[in-house]
């Protein structure tokens, strides 16, 4: 969302996102999530507050910044890239595939000009597929940040990128 | 329980959600409370009561009138016209009758309803619909008349069998669970639905959650479980608010908590959202997840149920398995093995996909068969095509043809056959699918989902993606299926967890029963489907070809030449196979050759 983060606001969001999961060990998925959520991504700088916070050998709570990239680069909904403002999420699954999807998709492509995993010059969209989103009677099917859009046509795409504008 | 002389129930479903049902439900409270119905009339949230595609929807019960389209700005007006004045607002009516729900719609020929039985008959958000009918009294029978060994006997003898796919009778997996002498023991649902395609367990969670928690219930009752953990993923934000919820009034009716139904039996759960990774849906890579790793599998032994999240014994089974639960109970193993085969009891639920005329969630009994689930319950093919293949248990099964279609729905008719039962994808192909394609399409997911640790799966995957890439671009050699042959055995044999193992199933079975597709694309360079690009040609039939010119000026690569008025020639050196020529043409010219 924001392509520098400030060192305070991570801290706070860190925190936050610590007080709700737990300080514990397997809180540590939840809270990247958080954190990814309110950034748009997890910035260097949040890797090593939430260690800080969390690290407590007194309590046998083991946290190093390793960890928690490779965490981060395991699961697809983290990311350690700066996102643009409104991520689109597109299906690529089978289903969604044959009843148009890919000409959605290289509608979108073509549109923002980007490919998959791209963020246009201005931060304001970034382009990702997405796995099976289970609504495969309504393909072909996007998300924007968390909103969903079915039976989405190439005609539709200006209409519904216009609502973020 | 309050009474309530009307119930509106609004349609919560992402779909509808993207159409604004949130401030039609917060507009029809405001106007009710305005109008001083608030005590007579309930607002519910409910899950799919259309198609959606004219969303908002809501139904008004008992009168059964079904509205869509309307705006937060209409309410005041429907409100006054439907409730007050009692005049139905034909501007809003749904008139198509009935509404067909793409996902699960009336009962179908050959369809037995236990897991979804419940799923768009009731409000998933409220408890009170749950207990309304017969909810949790399947829990109560436990508790009160029965001990954890005969609720253990009570599952083994109704057959059930792991509905996540690979068969495990469930009442053995309890028994096992049960038998090791350590503690605290847990409770784990894999509700991590993964393949692309099936949506069966998505449906229940959102539809009918009481019915995994109670399963659920019974089971830590019966194995001595105290916690529980629910692992949904997180393309699933619908079903883990609509779970949380679920969980939160369980607690607050004393199903979940200490001493559940004033006994000293203690059990409660939580929810656990996934971050994106297919793999997490294997076993020891969920229970991984769970504790804050990577979800990465291990191998097995030792098995969850001796050592499984934090070290200890760990029962896992997934969302449809444990939603068959309370039923059996109720109405006891004798009614749920009556149906089935003799090692498959039950009913299995199954997304229908593909080019058949009936897709969606279906709930068939064990033991039909494979052509009756495709003509009879799905509709059979579309557009009067042939059936070519199925394709069950998702991107780990395998593609089964014409002569397996009488096959029945049984755990070992089905792997005998090169296939599985599986989660429950059903992709249905007609005679337009290239099973070479198909092959490279399972692979390529496959391949991406790989988590990476073990190195057969890892390179194995990527490697026969690449042979299968090469072989549809019309590169195949002499000698490429073998390697594919025996590429695939070594990833099969030497994988560490379900993922590897399995993936070179939709390519050992399209080899063993499309072979002669695969010598096509290789020796004569010729895709028969007319599917792989590489390998087909298009050519304009000059009979039909007016010469408008459409496809010379949408060509983008200027391969079309020809005068005006007359018919048009593709120069097959230039074209780049796009097909866009074909979609543009207005008079059916365009021809794809092999």
């Amino acid at each position: 969302m924001i392509a520098l983060v400030v060192e305070s606001e991570v801290t706070a969001i860190v925190q936050d996102a610590i007080d709700k999961h737990g300080k514990k060990r397997d809180a540590l998925i939840p809270i990247l999530s958080e954190v990814n959520s309110k950034l748009g991504y997890i910035p260097a700088e949040a890797f090593h507050e939430i260690r800080r916070q969390m690290h407590d050998p007194s309590e046998q709570v083991y946290v190093a910044e390793s960890q928690l990239y490779a965490l981060a680069s395991f699961y697809d909904m983290l990311s350690t890239k700066p996102r643009g403002e409104h991520v689109i999420k597109f299906c690529e699954n089978a289903p969604c595939h044959v009843v148009g999807g890919k000409a959605v998709w290289d509608a979108l492509k073509e549109k923002l000009e980007l490919n998959n995993g791209e963020t246009t010059p201005d931060s304001k969209w970034t382009l990702v597929t997405i796995s099976c989103l289970g609504l495969c009677s309504v393909g072909p099917v996007l998300l924007i940040d968390d909103d969903m859009y079915g039976n989405v046509t190439v005609e539709q795409i200006p209409d519904i990128l216009g609502r973020y504008e | 329980m309050a009474f309530y002389r009307s119930h509106v129930l609004v349609c919560v479903d992402p779909e509808c959600l993207a159409k604004g049902a949130h401030e039609i439900v917060d507009a029809l409270q405001d106007e009710f409370v305005a109008q001083g119905l608030i005590n007579e009339i309930q607002v519910l949230e409910t899950s799919r009561i259309g198609g959606c595609s004219g969303g908002p929807e809501m139904m008004v019960y008992p009168e059964g009138i079904h509205y869509h389209g309307m705006t937060a700005d209409d309410i005041p007006f429907l409100v006054e016209e439907h409730f007050l004045k009692g005049r139905i607002v034909e501007r809003f009516r749904e008139v198509v009758k009935p509404v067909v729900d793409e996902e699960l719609g009336p009962l179908r020929p050959k369809e037995v309803r236990i897991v979804l039985r419940n799923c768009g008959q009731i409000d998933p958000n409220n408890i009170e619909d749950y207990l309304a009918i017969d909810g949790y009294q399947a829990l109560g029978k436990a508790l009160f008349e029965m001990t954890p060994e005969t609720v253990i006997d009570e599952v083994i003898n109704s057959g059930l069998r792991g509905r996540g796919g690979a068969g495990f009778p469930a009442g053995k997996k309890w028994s096992i669970t049960r038998q090791v002498a350590d503690s605290p023991k847990y409770m784990v649902c894999n509700a991590d639905e993964g393949d692309p395609g099936a949506f069966m367990n998505r449906r229940v969670l959102e539809g009918d959650p009481h019915s995994v928690i109670e399963g659920m219930i019974i089971g830590a009752y019966a194995i001595g479980a105290s916690y529980g953990y629910i692992y949904c993923r997180a393309e699933y934000p619908v079903a883990v608010e609509t779970l949380n919820i679920a969980i939160e009034q369980a607690r607050e009716f004393g199903f979940l908590g200490n001493n559940i139904f004033g006994t000293d039996f203690k059990f409660d759960l939580e929810v656990r959202v996934g971050a994106g990774a297919f793999v997490c849906g294997e076993e020891t890579a969920l229970m991984a997840s769970i504790m804050g790793k990577r979800g990465e599998p291990t191998p097995r032994p030792p098995f969850p149920s001796v050592k499984g999240v934090w070290g200890k014994p760990s029962n896992n089974n997934n969302v449809e398995t444990y939603s068959n639960i309370p039923q059996i109970l109720t109405k006891g193993a004798a009614w749920y093995s009556s149906m089935g085969t003799e090692r498959s009891k039950g009913t299995k639920t199954f997304a229908v996909g593909g080019n058949v005329v009936k897709p969606g969630l279906i709930e068939v009994p064990m033991g039909i068969t494979l052509r009756e689930i495709i003509f009879e319950v799905a509709g059979g093919i579309k557009d009067g095509k042939k059936f070519k293949a199925v394709q069950t248990g998702g991107p780990m099964g395998g593609c089964l043809t014409e002569e397996h279609l009488d096959l029945p729905l049984d755990y070992e008719a089905l792997s005998q056959a090169g296939s599985m039962m599986g989660s429950g994808g059903l992709v249905v192909m007609d005679e337009s699918s290239c099973m070479v394609d198909i092959a490279r399409f399972f692979m390529d997911f496959t391949q991406a989902e790989s988590c990476g640790k073990c190195t057969p799966c890892r390179v194995g995957t990527r490697r026969l993606l690449e042979l299968l890439q090469k072989i549809c671009d019309g590169l195949g050699e002499e000698g490429d299926i073998e390697k594919l042959e025996h590429l695939c055995h070594e990833v099969s044999r030497n994988s560490l967890c379900g993922l590897g193992q399995g993936a070179p199933n939709p390519v050992l079975s399209t080899l063993k029963h499309f072979r002669h597709e695969y010598e096509a694309h290789i020796y004569e360079k010729r895709c028969p489907a007319k599917v792989c690009r590489p390998l087909i040609r298009f050519e304009i039939q000059a009979p039909a070809c007016t010469g408008c010119t459409v496809c010379a000026r949408n060509c983008p690569v200027e391969a079309i030449s020809g005068e005006r008025r007359q018919a048009h020639y593709i120069d097959p050196e230039t074209c780049i196979h796009c097909g866009i020529c074909m979609q543009v043409c207005n008079f059916n010219a365009i021809a794809v050759e092999s």
